[in-house]
């Protein structure tokens, strides 16, 4: 199953606890503070094609990363992760990249809630966070809300996502949600 | 028995009418907004969200701004593009409060200046820096493009009540130390992330003591440290101002809505008798998240050092930084004061040979009146270089792009790693006054060394 797949599966997967599908992937970690100028700079967002900003995600942060990362990879990073503009292009720039899933110890607001809109799948673990190195093999589960770093074993139990913003999850985004309402209503 | 329950927040109270019913810190919410905003950067993702809806109109076109303002006058033809639909999704929508060069300038200078902003209102834009508002005593609060094309369809938007941190900061300042060198003070206090998800509500003395327009420079911080919104109780300052732009921009009796909250029609703009800024404030048992207080007494002119705003030492204390350039402008202090408080400093001097030194008025209006004031002329003769309104340097736009190892002292809110331009080069965040000193002096410098 492609990573794009599994990534769609676990958002909208309705598995009972515990049983939902993984994302899995190769670690890639980074500080704290890791703000949306280094995610996507500025000078990229005269562009609002995916692909385009995919390919210069994290440039002035790490110059090698959009060209060496694979569908399905896993960001571990510090605190206050996606701090600075609400530019929704940031979480945009990230999924079109490939990635997964982000791990870090906490999530600025406003990229918490753009991921959230977009269906970028985001996981908020300070032990995780803390424990993961970069380059190792990690499993996600969104729906049983565990991390579990394959190569020591080690697992970390997710705090679930409010009832509000999971069903935004699992419309697939903020404009899906908003389509079922609309559909329901008419 | 539960006793009787404690008492709101200023934010939980401006929830609260908006809801329609007591709302709390922690508590999911979903209220009208009174006005929604977008720009040349946010506005062509949301018009793109906003498509995938299928053809539904926008719920009420006067709540809606548009400004385009980040890479204008446009700066090449991608970015002229982005500026095209703004015009397209505003002609087609029947918006018309869309801003180009020549009738706007910078979003967070622009809205309260056209009088569209005031106490009470429930106020998203996507930009982060959209928590300016709360100066005038708006929840106003930064989302993504998602959410500004959700709310447009709907005319509403999902919060969850924040939590409240105090801010109080005593005592009268000192020469030089503007409402930017308080901001630079707290974000030093503490740190970048200490508001996140949080209101910051300001208080005391120092605070009703600065202008509406320092306070503005004040709450466009909050967002660096994380803040969902930061707000100061209206007071009589508020209301005057409020009115002035009321009636500057031709408001008077027959429009309607401030801080409507509960969705009564708009026209987007604020009427002069119409101010609901009674009540609004906190309840005296508010029960807050936490408390600081600052001194603001032993507060001194401010620089922060990259690559974090948080990074603030007094700008005396800063060590020999040589600098190539200084950016005075952008939406936190791109306004009239600010560049009176520059022309105090560079009047009658000479920027330094090696340093650029480039001044933006933030709107048109700001910068009519800084001409008239004969301000431009002061700048232009001590050889700085004056440009249209634009965000253009603040975020390595265009118009001051930094090249490697380059440094600059700039009135901007960010000094992330490659914000202005290259990777390798650095920004220092001060006030206007620290940064037309530091133009003089050709390094980070507080103004005292240079005006005796
Ligand atoms: S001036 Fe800078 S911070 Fe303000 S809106 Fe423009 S880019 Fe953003």
């Amino acid at each position: 199953m492609s990573a794009k797949q599994a990534s769609k599966q676990a958002l909208t997967g309705t598995g009972a606890a515990g049983t939902g599908p993984l994302l899995e992937g190769r670690t890639w970690r980074y500080g704290d503070n890791v703000d949306t100028d280094v995610i996507i700079p500025a000078r990229y967002l005269n562009s609002i094609d995916p692909a385009e900003l995919g390919r210069h995600c994290l440039e002035d942060l790490d110059p090698g990363f959009a060209a060496a990362v694979r569908p399905g990879d896993i960001i571990v990073a510090g605190r206050n992760f996606g701090c600075g503009s609400s530019r929704e292009h940031a979480p945009l720039a990230i999924k079109a990249a490939g990635v997964g899933v982000v791990i870090a110890a906490s999530f600025a607001r406003i990229f918490f809630r753009n991921a959230v809109n977009i269906g970028l799948p985001i996981v908020e673990s300070p032990e995780a966070a803390a424990a993961i190195h970069g380059g190792r093999r990690v499993s996600v589960d969104l729906t049983g809300g565990l991390i579990r770093d394959l190569g020591s074993a080690e697992t970390w139990t997710v705090r679930p996502l409010p009832p509000f913003v999971l069903r935004i999850v699992q419309s697939g985004g903020l404009i899906n949600l908003i389509k079922e309402r609309h559909t329901d209503r008419a | 028995m539960p006793g009787k329950p404690s008492g709101l927040t200023l934010t939980e109270r401006i929830l609260s009418r908006a809801a329609g019913r007591e709302v709390r810190a922690g508590e999911l919410i979903e209220v009208p907004v009174d006005l929604i905003l977008a720009n040349d950067i946010t506005g062509p993702v949301a018009f793109k969200e906003f498509g995938r809806l299928g053809g539904v109109p926008v719920a009420d076109p006067d709540r809606v701004v548009l400004v385009a303002d980040h890479f204008v006058p446009n700066k090449d033809i991608a970015s002229a593009e982005l500026a095209k639909s703004l015009r397209e999704f505003a002609a087609a929508h029947g918006i018309d409060k869309c801003y180009d060069p020549g009738r706007g300038g910078i979003e967070h200078a622009l809205l309260p200046e056209a009088g569209l902003v005031g106490p009470g209102q429930v106020i998203i834009g996507g930009d982060s820096h959209t928590c300016t508002y709360g100066a005038l005593g708006a929840f106003a609060t930064g989302v993504g493009s998602t959410d500004v094309a959700a709310a447009m369809a709907t005319g509403l938007a999902w919060f969850k009540v924040p939590e409240t941190l105090r801010v109080t900061l005593t005592g009268q300042t000192g020469p030089w130390v503007g409402a930017k060198d308080l901001a630079l003070a707290v974000l030093a206090r503490l740190g970048v992330e200490r508001a996140n998800y949080m209101a910051v509500e300001y208080d005391g003395e120092s605070i009703a003591a600065l202008s509406v327009e320092g306070r503005l420079t004040l709450c466009n911080l909050g967002i660096e440290m994380g803040a969902k919104n930061a707000i100061v109780a209206p007071d009589a300052k508020t209301v005057e101002y409020v009115a002035e732009r009321a009636r500057v921009n031709g408001r008077g009796a027959g429009a309607t809505g401030v801080g409507t909250g509960a969705g009564a029609p708009t026209t987007g703009g604020l009427r002069a008798d119409g101010l609901r800024a009674d009540g609004l404030r906190a309840d005296p048992d508010a029960v807050y998240a936490g408390s600081v207080a600052i001194d603001a007494s032993t507060i001194e002119p401010m620089v922060a050092l990259p690559h974090l705003p948080s990074n603030g030492r007094a700008a005396a204390k800063a060590g020999d930084v040589p600098i190539d350039q200084v950016v005075i402008g952008s939406c936190t202090n791109g306004r009239l004061e600010d560049l009176r408080e520059a022309a105090r400093v560079l009047r009658g001097r000479r920027v330094h040979p090696r340093v650029r030194c480039l001044i933006i008025p933030a709107t048109q209006e700001v910068y009519l009146r800084a001409a008239r004031e004969g301000l431009l002329e002061a700048f232009v003769e001590a050889g700085a270089a004056v440009s249209a309104p634009t965000c253009g340097p603040c975020l390595g736009g265009h118009m001051g792009v930094l090249a490697s190892g380059e440094r600059c002292v700039a009135t901007t809110n960010r000094n992330f790693v490659g914000r202005m331009g290259h990777p390798s080069s650095e920004v220092y965040l001060a006030g206007p006054a620290v940064a037309a000193a530091s133009a003089v002096a050709g390094r980070v410098a507080d103004p005292r060394e240079v005006v005796a």
